[in-house]
C-alpha cells in the first residue's frame, strides 16, 4: 500500500465516521443521562428524509439541515415523552422510533414527491459543498505534508468539521461544566440529583434534546453530503454501528472519535480492498463488514477491558413520596 | 337425468368462465421497491403499459420484509388473482412451496427458475447485455481501468460482473475490471451512501468508467460518479436520464416486456421456462439523446457486430451462473 492509497482511505474514513461520530455522540449524551436510545438509527433516517426534502423544495442546504434537526427533535420529544414523562421502557420507545420512522418516511415522501418515498436529486444549492481551506492548493505540491492537508484535512462539507469540533466540545460540556456534571449524575444516581434540588426530569430531557439535535446533524449529512438526496432505508444500520461505538468507546467523548473512527477505516479498507490477501489465506469481504460487531462483542467480553454503562441506565426516576 | 346432468355442467361452466372474468392479475415487487428506477420499476412500467392498453385492472404488492413473502403469495392466490407475476430470485423457494396448492392459478417469476406445472419462470441472460455495456466501457475508459459496483452478492449479481468483464476484455485484454459488491443483506440494495463511496474508492484507483448492477444503491454510484467527472453505466431500467452526459449508457433489461407478456397471456400463461436472450430482445443497451455524444458510431458498430455474434450464437459469453466461476474475473 503506497502512500497515496493510504491517504485516499484516511480520506474515506473521515467521510464514513462522521455520521457515525455525530450519531455515537448524540447516543452519548442520551445514555450518560441515563436514557438508553435505541431510536438513533430512526432519528437519523427521519432528519435525512426531512432535510433532503426541505432542502430540495428550498433549495438551501441549511434550511435543510434545520429541518432535519427539527424531525430529529419531534422524534427525541417522543422518546423522552414515552421513556422520561411516562417512564415507558426505554428500549420499547426507541424500537417504536425506528418502525415509525421507517415507514413514515416513506409514506411522507411518496405522497409529497411521488417518487416512492425517494426525494429528488439535489443539485448544486441544496448539497453540502467541500470547502477547500486556505492555503491547500499552496501546499498540495509539498511531498507528505502536501497531501495530508489538501486532500484529508481540506475539501470535505461543513457537517464534518463540525463533527470533530464536536467531540472537545461533548468533552468540555460533560466535564467541566456544572450542566454536564449534573447529567452524569442524573445517569449514576438521580435520586442524589433530586435531593440536591435539581430537576432530573428537566436535566433528562435536555439530554434528550442535545441526541436529537445530534442525530439531525448526522441524518443532514447522510442526506445533504454524502448522497444527494434521501432514499428508502437509507442509514442502513448506521444507527446500530453508532451504538455499537458507544460501548466501544466506554461512554466518553474522546474515545468515541477512536471508536467511530475505526469503524470508518474498517469500512473504508473493506471498500478498498474488497478481499485482503495475507498470503496464506484470504480475508473475505464479509468479515470486513462484520468486524465492527465481532470486536464489539469483544469489548463487551471484557477482553480489551471492562465498559460499564451508566449505573442509572435505562430505569424512569420515579421520586420517592 | 341427463338433462340435470346438462344443467349441473351448464352451471360449472359457468361458474368457472365467471371466475375467469372475474381474475385479474397481480404483481408482486420484492424487497428494492416499487420504484427503485430499476428492475421493480421496470416491471411496473410493463404492468402500467398492459393496463392502459387493455384498459385492465391488476393489483399490487410491495414487499416489506422477507417474512411477508409467503403470506402475500397465499393472500393473492386465494383472492382469485391470476396469473400472479412477482419480481426477484428471492421468491424462488417461497413459491415453490405455494405453487403446488394453488393448482389452478397461474405463476410467473422472474429472474429465478421454480420447477411447477403452473409456474412460468422468467430469466434473461444478464451476461449478454452486461457484455455489450463492458465492451462500451472499454471503449470509452481512458485510463484502461474500469469499475463494477454490485447490489446484495448473490449468484445472479455475479453473473452481471462476469459478462461485463468479459466484455471489457474483450475489447482491452490489459484492461483491470475493480469490482465491490455492497453487503450481503438485503440493505445492500438500498444504501446510496456505501454506493457512492465505493464509487469514489475505485475512481480513487483509476476507475472512470463504474457499472452499478445494485438497485437503489446504484443511483449513489451513478451521483458519485457524476460527481466526480467520471461515466457510470446504469441498469435494468434506462438510467441515462439522472444525469444526462454523464452517463454512458444503461444495461437495459426488459422486465416490463415479461410482465407485459405474462399479463397479456392471462390464464393461458404457458409454464415452462421463457429465457429472454440478447435475440429476443430481453437484454441490452440504452441509447437516447442523453448519451448521445458519448457513444460515437465507431463504437457503436463493433458493439452491434458483438451483438449479432451473440445473436446468432457465434460468440458465446460466459454464463457465471453456469459454473459459479468467471474465466475474467475473480471475485
Amino acid at each position: 500500500m503506497d502512500f497515496a492509497t493510504l491517504i485516499q482511505i484516511l480520506d474515506s474514513t473521515v467521510r464514513l465516521a462522521t455520521p457515525l461520530l455525530f450519531a455515537c455522540l448524540a447516543g452519548l449524551f442520551s445514555e450518560r443521562a441515563g436514557i438508553f436510545d435505541i431510536g438513533l438509527e430512526g432519528k437519523m433516517l427521519a432528519a435525512a428524509f426531512l432535510s433532503a426534502a426541505a432542502a430540495a423544495v428550498t433549495g438551501n442546504v441549511w434550511l435543510g439541515v434545520g429541518a432535519g434537526m427539527f424531525a430529529s427533535l419531534i422524534l427525541a420529544g417522543i422518546h423522552g415523552l414515552a421513556s422520561i414523562t411516562f417512564r415507558g421502557n426505554q428500549l420499547i420507545s426507541g424500537v417504536a422510533i425506528n418502525f415509525l420512522a421507517s415507514g413514515l418516511t416513506v409514506l411522507l415522501g411518496q405522497n409529497w414527491f411521488g417518487l416512492g418515498g425517494r426525494t429528488p436529486a439535489l443539485t448544486t444549492g441544496g448539497r453540502f459543498e467541500p470547502i477547500t481551506l486556505p492555503f491547500a492548493d499552496a501546499i498540495a505540491p509539498y511531498p507528505i505534508i502536501g497531501p495530508i492537508y489538501a486532500e484529508l484535512i481540506s475539501g470535505h462539507s461543513a457537517l464534518v468539521y463540525l463533527a470533530l469540533a464536536m467531540v472537545p466540545a461533548s468533552a468540555w460540556l460533560l466535564y467541566r461544566t456544572r450542566f454536564g456534571l449534573r447529567l452524569r449524575a442524573v445517569g449514576e444516581n438521580p435520586a442524589a440529583v433530586d435531593t440536591a434540588g435539581v430537576s432530573v426530569i428537566g436535566i433528562r430531557f435536555a439530554a434528550v434534546a442535545i441526541c436529537g439535535i445530534l442525530c439531525g446533524l448526522a441524518g443532514a449529512y447522510l442526506a445533504l453530503g454524502l448522497a444527494a438526496g434521501f432514499g428508502k432505508e437509507m442509514t442502513a444500520g448506521r444507527g446500530f454501528i453508532a451504538l455499537a461505538a458507544l460501548i466501544f468507546a466506554k461512554w466518553r467523548p474522546w474515545y468515541a472519535l477512536g471508536a467511530t473512527l475505526l469503524f470508518g477505516f474498517l469500512e473504508a479498507v473493506g471498500n478498498r480492498f474488497p478481499n485482503i490477501d495475507l498470503g496464506l489465506f484470504t480475508v473475505p469481504s464479509q468479515f470486513m463488514q462484520a468486524l465492527p460487531y465481532i470486536l464489539t462483542v469483544i469489548i463487551l467480553a471484557g477482553f480489551v477491558g471492562k465498559a460499564i454503562p451508566p449505573r442509572a441506565g435505562g430505569q424512569p426516576y420515579v421520586k420517592e413520596r | 337425468m341427463t338433462l340435470m346432468k346438462h344443467l349441473a355442467a351448464a352451471t360449472a361452466t359457468l361458474a368457472l368462465s365467471a371466475g375467469m372474468v372475474a381474475a385479474d392479475p397481480a404483481l408482486i415487487f420484492d424487497l428494492g421497491g416499487k420504484f427503485d428506477k430499476s428492475f421493480n420499476e421496470a416491471a411496473y412500467e410493463g404492468a402500467q403499459r398492459w393496463a392502459t392498453e387493455t384498459g385492465g385492472t391488476y393489483k399490487e404488492l410491495e414487499m416489506q420484509s422477507e417474512a411477508q413473502r409467503e403470506q402475500a403469495l397465499r393472500r393473492l392466490a386465494e383472492a382469485g388473482s391470476n396469473p400472479i407475476v412477482m419480481t426477484g430470485f428471492a421468491f424462488g423457494d417461497t413459491l415453490a412451496q405455494v405453487a403446488p396448492d394453488f393448482p389452478d392459478t397461474k405463476f410467473a417469476i422472474i429472474d429465478m427458475v421454480v420447477d411447477q406445472p403452473n409456474v412460468k419462470s422468467v430469466v434473461f441472460t444478464e451476461e449478454q447485455g452486461s457484455y455489450l455495456v463492458g465492451m462500451m466501457a472499454a471503449m470509452a475508459s481512458k485510463t484502461g481501468t474500469v469499475g463494477f459496483v454490485g447490489g446484495m452478492d448473490i449468484p445472479l449479481i455475479r453473473k452481471f460482473a462476469c459478462g461485463y468483464a468479459q466484455g471489457v476484455k474483450a475489447v482491452n485484454p490489459d484492461a483491470t475490471v475493480i469490482a465491490n459488491m455492497t453487503g450481503t443483506t438485503p440493505a445492500a440494495w438500498n444504501d446510496p451512501v456505501k454506493g457512492g463511496e465505493l464509487a469514489k474508492a475505485q475512481k480513487a484507483q483509476g476507475a472512470d468508467v463504474i457499472y452499478a448492477a445494485a438497485g437503489g444503491t446504484g443511483i449513489g454510484v451513478l451521483q458519485a460518479a457524476a460527481d466526480e467527472g467520471i461515466l457510470s453505466i446504469g441498469v435494468d431500467s434506462n438510467q441515462n436520464y439522472l444525469h444526462p452526459g454523464k452517463v454512458l449508457t444503461s444495461m437495459l433489461k426488459r422486465v416490463d416486456n415479461a410482465v407485459y407478456d405474462a399479463f397479456k397471456a392471462g390464464t393461458a400463461l404457458e409454464a415452462g421456462i421463457s429465457v429472454m436472450d440478447l435475440a429476443a430482445g430481453g437484454v441490452g443497451y440504452a441509447m437516447d439523446e442523453n448519451n448521445a455524444a458519448l457513444v460515437s458510431d465507431a463504437m457503436k458498430g463493433q458493439i452491434d457486430k458483438a451483438a449479432k455474434l451473440i445473436g446468432n450464437g457465434t460468440l458465446r459469453v460466459h454464463d457465471y451462473m453456469s459454473d459459479e466461476s468467471c474465466p475474467a474475473l475473480s471475485f
